[in-house]
């Protein structure tokens, strides 16, 4: 790949990785959020420690993880916990500063499907569950999502809620007891999204070059709210590209 | 359960099935993404039971196999995927077409079902945590529910205890009595030992009890309550034992594919379970090539010292 020209992925795991700055510890999926935290080590974050739901807290993986038990985790790692104390001790005790999710379907408060597309009990898919998800989207301090732009992603009405975000808006998160701030963020391949107003909506906040807010609301199924003043992401920066090429994912699993 | 001081619980998997598995047993098999064993997994679909209740956390490809063969009536876990691949394909063609039989799920976030084998484990009521607050889960799995903390803060989730009649953990090494020692990602092996009513352990080496005395932090599961104790080389294979063997990630990628057409895996399983008398076959049939290529470089931990104190 020439200097100068990025994919889609290269620029999410950027942007990822940037919003990570200054940050004690993260809560790890597989995949992009994998890279852009690894990432984060090199640029904006280098006390960053990585906490893994396999129980693992602060990796130091020498190869890309295959899965997020893979055992590179383990060799090198500060701890190995039970996954009794990684959930109790680490995510419940409120030391997880940052999740990154994702999800098959997400709604206009940040909400999250992972487990059926149709009817639960009849489902038309069957998708994973929730995993460690449900209660990381309510224990994390801060949430980020990283999801590509999908018209059958973005919905009006999640099949299944399986993750709380912002629930109905406003603050009926805080009103329920739940502890951690829920979503801020959405980084998808066209456009950063945040959900900086009162009603907790999602809102489009930043565009990528050459993407008009018409194409956003294109793979949105309900109709976007627009932030005040709309920015122009930055591109990857050569450094960024030289680290996730050379350093980070040298075989390009994610590229 | 056998807890002798001086017993020799060492048997041949399939007598440790034979005696420990029947018909309608709930069975969990554990360990997160590495420990995972196949072997008793393959011996279950060997020796053909039917309708278990299945637990684990992440099912993965032991459990595909075992509801593709028809073992299954139900299911309870927390995350159905075949891990950093895709799907589990012959789970959700049960799930969602009935092949080749309905299969009941009862689904829980991670933290429901760790603390499900924790109550289950110390013989507490319910587990408390926070999660579940705002999700569907609560509705789709009413054994989930949200009570009013007695001391007053609000609404808190609570699980109840999961007690499997047996458990089926894989380790690097136990003595001939149980003891069980592992490293590498705990999961909740421990805790779903303490909750079974019966476990059996599988492990990658017998050693001396003077090896698991030398160093007792590294004891997971103590003999006491461990019924029978299987040597079974590879036996989590194609998942890993940390230091002895990586996953072998091609077997996974593999599945991914072959499982997406039932025929094809009924295929698999006449080759690779039923046309085979016992894992030593299995391991056989791969190679001692294709394992040696798994084998990870070394990483050894300084000793310790624990101290003699007379």
């Amino acid at each position: 790949m020439s200097e100068g020209t990025y994919t889609d992925s290269e620029m999410m795991v950027s942007i990822a990785a940037r919003v990570l700055k200054g940050a004690r510890t993260v809560f790890v999926g597989v995949g992009l959020p994998n890279i852009a935290c690894n990432l984060a080590r090199y640029t904006v974050a280098p006390d960053l420690e990585l906490i893994y739901e396999s129980g693992v807290y602060g990796a130091r993986p020498e190869r890309l993880p295959l899965s997020i038990g893979d055992p590179t985790l383990v060799s090198g790692a500060v701890s190995v916990v039970s996954m009794a104390d990684l959930f109790g001790l680490y995510l419940q005790r409120g030391l997880v500063e940052i999740a990154l999710l994702g999800g098959a379907q997400i709604d206009r408060y940040g909400n999250l499907n992972t487990t059926v597309i149709g009817d639960y009990r009849k489902p038309k898919t069957r998708l994973p569950g929730s995993g460690g998800a449900c209660e990381i989207a309510i224990n994390a301090q801060r949430t980020f999502m990283i999801m590509r732009l999908k018209r059958r992603a973005f919905v009006d009405k999640l099949d299944f809620l399986t993750s709380p975000g912002h629930l109905t808006g406003g603050d009926s998160r805080a009103r329920l007891g739940i502890p951690g701030g829920g979503p801020e963020l959405v980084i998808t391949d066209k456009a950063i999204l945040n959900f900086d107003n009162p009603e907790r909506e999602m809102q489009l906040s930043e565009l990528y070059p050459g993407i008009t807010a018409d194409d956003v609301q294109a793979e949105v199924g309900w109709p976007l709210r627009v932030a005040k003043i709309v920015g122009e992401t930055p591109t990857p920066t050569t450094e960024e590209l030289h680290l996730i090429r050379d350093e980070v994912d040298p075989q390009g699993m994610y590229r | 359960m056998n807890n002798s001081a001086k017993a020799n619980k060492l048997v041949s998997m399939r007598d440790a099935i034979a005696t420990y598995v029947s018909d309608k047993s709930s069975v969990a098999i554990e360990g997160f993404t590495g420990f995972i064993c196949f072997a008793a997994g393959h011996e279950i679909i060997r020796q053909r039971r039917r309708n278990l209740t299945l637990i684990r956390m992440t099912p993965d490809l032991i459990y595909d196999q075992m509801i593709a063969a028809g073992t299954a009536s139900k299911l309870i876990f927390s995350y159905m995927g075949n891990p950093g691949v895709g799907s589990l394909y012959c789970i959700r063609r049960a799930v969602e077409k009935a092949i080749p039989c309905p299969l009941e799920l009862e689904e829980y976030s991670h933290h429901g079902l760790v603390g499900r084998f924790a109550a289950g484990a110390a013989r507490l009521p319910f587990f408390a945590l926070r999660s579940y607050i705002g999700s569907d889960m609560l509705t789709a799995n009413p054994l989930i529910k949200l009570i009013d903390d007695p001391y007053g803060t609000g609404k808190i989730a609570v699980v109840p205890p999961l007690n499997p009649d047996v458990a089926i953990l894989h380790a690097q090494r136990a003595d001939a009595k149980g003891d069980t020692q592992l490293w590498g990602l705990l999961g909740m092996q421990k805790e779903i030992a303490f909750a079974a009513k019966h476990v059996i352990v599988v492990v990658e080496e017998i050693v001396d009890e003077s090896v698991i005395r030398a160093d007792p932090n590294r004891t997971l599961i103590p003999g006491l309550i461990v019924d029978a104790v299987v040597h079974e080389p590879y036996g989590a294979h194609p998942s890993y034992v940390q230091g002895y063997y990586d996953r072998d990630n091609e077997s996974y990628l593999a599945w991914d594919k072959l499982s997406q057409d039932h025929a094809a895996v009924l295929a698999w399983l006449d080759e690779w379970v039923y046309g085979l008398e016992n894992h030593a076959a299995y391991v056989r049939k791969y190679g001692q090539a294709h394992f040696d290529k798994l084998k990870p470089g070394p990483l050894p931990a300084p000793s310790i010292d624990y101290g003699r104190y007379r």
